[in-house]
């Protein structure tokens, strides 16, 4: 088991046949059912020490912080997202990586906050925007840390299903920086994505709502066991709308 | 490896990512914690990892040298019922009884946490993640509430024993 940074570097190689094993919410179920593991390496990063929240300036994330950490880091929007995941016990085990890695709750609010994501692999140490880290999931990359500028202002909106412990049907964050607003949104299982239209109509001073009826120029929802793809469709620009307002605090 | 499990270690030679809810029902003979969902949704087997609510069915014992674990059984017995578990008693909040250990070790470590009076909102977004399939939720609440404000009766049974009165 790695006792560093280092040595679960070393530990993952090229990432070929190693299964990280980190808070263990989504493997133990799997343990359970007799689906893992078969066969391969295990890297258990629990003594890795890759937990860390700080920085001046920039905030860096270590890999494993648990989203009990994040919740409380009072970095937003990350924190009121971490702080609406799962709950309690499974908030002090889950790890913001493994959350962006599983495509869980946390990606809308990384895209929203322009977040870059610090990962080692076969091609060495790299540091890239969380968008190109989502889309080349096929290589296997060992996620060190995740790196953040905090917003000016930000929302973040989940669209949930009646029993408080369902994962978000669809996920929306909003950030201003000096550079403008960053709209994103997530829903689990699938890549969370910016809504650039709508970004640039806020650009040019649309109103919220006004700008929302873009949202589903850049996002194509699909059907799940949670909701509709037309159901998506049919909610996220009204879920658009209000993050922007409660940014603004109007 | 070994497991310190209500201030006892105990040897285990398990598989490293052997769940510890496994190795505590199967090997340790220490049933309180349930074998529900076995994928951290239900809560039932919630035990206390160094004074923290966890899942024992989503940690792996590879991850547990070295630190105290607490389930139900290190936290009463039945001549000295902990607070939490008087209260449960006094005020009706066990049906079938099958969440009752993860609700309890949930409910002790709220109050241990806030170490005085926990308001209902409180109650339930600490148990947000305990399932109970007879939904005596109410009576749940109520009686963590009367927990933490030691030696006193959740409302609802006063109420009950007022009305049969």
């Amino acid at each position: 088991m790695p006792a560093s940074t280092a040595q679960a570097v070393e530990g993952f190689g090229d990432g070929h046949g190693v299964t990280v094993f980190a808070g263990g919410t989504v493997l133990m179920p799997k343990v359970a059912s007799g689906r893992y593991p078969r066969g391969g390496r295990t890297l258990l990063l629990t003594r890795a020490g890759m937990d860390e929240i700080g920085g001046n300036g920039a905030v860096t994330i270590g890999a494993t912080t648990t989203l009990t950490a994040l919740a409380g880091s009072g970095l937003e929007p990350l924190a009121t997202a971490a702080a609406d995941i799962a709950d309690l016990e499974v908030r002090g085990l889950a790890t913001v990586a493994g959350n962006l890695c599983a495509r869980g709750d946390l990606q809308a609010p990384l895209l929203a906050v322009g977040a870059r994501v610090r990962s080692a692999g076969a091609s060495g140490e790299r540091t890239e925007p969380v968008e190109d880290f989502l889309a080349n999931a096929g290589e296997p990359r060992l996620v060190l840390a995740i790196e953040v500028d905090r917003p000016r202002r930000a929302a973040y909106l989940a669209q949930r299903r009646a029993h408080a412990h369902s994962y978000a049907v669809m996920s929306v964050a909003c950030a201003e920086t000096a550079d403008g607003v960053r709209v994103a949104v997530g829903s689990l299982g699938s890549r969370g994505v910016r809504l650039a239209a709508v970004e640039r109509a806020l650009d040019d001073g649309a109103s919220p709502a006004q700008a929302a009826a873009a949202a589903l120029d850049d996002y194509d929802p699909a059907d799940d066991a949670l909701a509709s793809a037309w159901y998506r469709r049919s909610v996220l620009p009204t879920i658009v709308t209000r993050a922007i307002e409660q940014m603004r605090g109007e | 490896m070994e497991l310190n499990v209500n201030g006892v270690s105990y040897p285990t030679a398990s598989a490293p990512l052997t769940s510890l809810l496994h190795v505590l029902r199967e090997q340790l003979n220490i049933l309180s914690p349930k074998a529900g969902c076995l994928q951290g949704s239900c809560g039932t087997c919630t035990v206390l990892v160094d004074g923290e609510p966890r899942r024992a069915c989503l940690l792996p014992i590879a991850a547990l040298e070295g630190a105290q674990i607490t389930t139900l059984e290190g936290l009463g017995d039945p001549e000295e019922l902990a607070p939490v578990q008087a209260a449960f008693h006094e005020g009706y909040a066990a049906q079938c009884g099958f969440c009752t250990p993860g609700m309890l070790m949930a409910a002790h470590a709220l109050i241990e946490r806030k170490g005085g009076p926990v308001e209902r909102d409180e109650v339930i977004a600490a148990l947000n993640g305990h399932i109970c399939r007879c939904t005596g939720y109410v009576k749940i609440v109520d009686a963590v509430m009367a927990a933490s404000r030691a030696g006193t009766m959740p409302a609802a049974s006063r109420e009950h024993e007022g009305a049969a009165a």
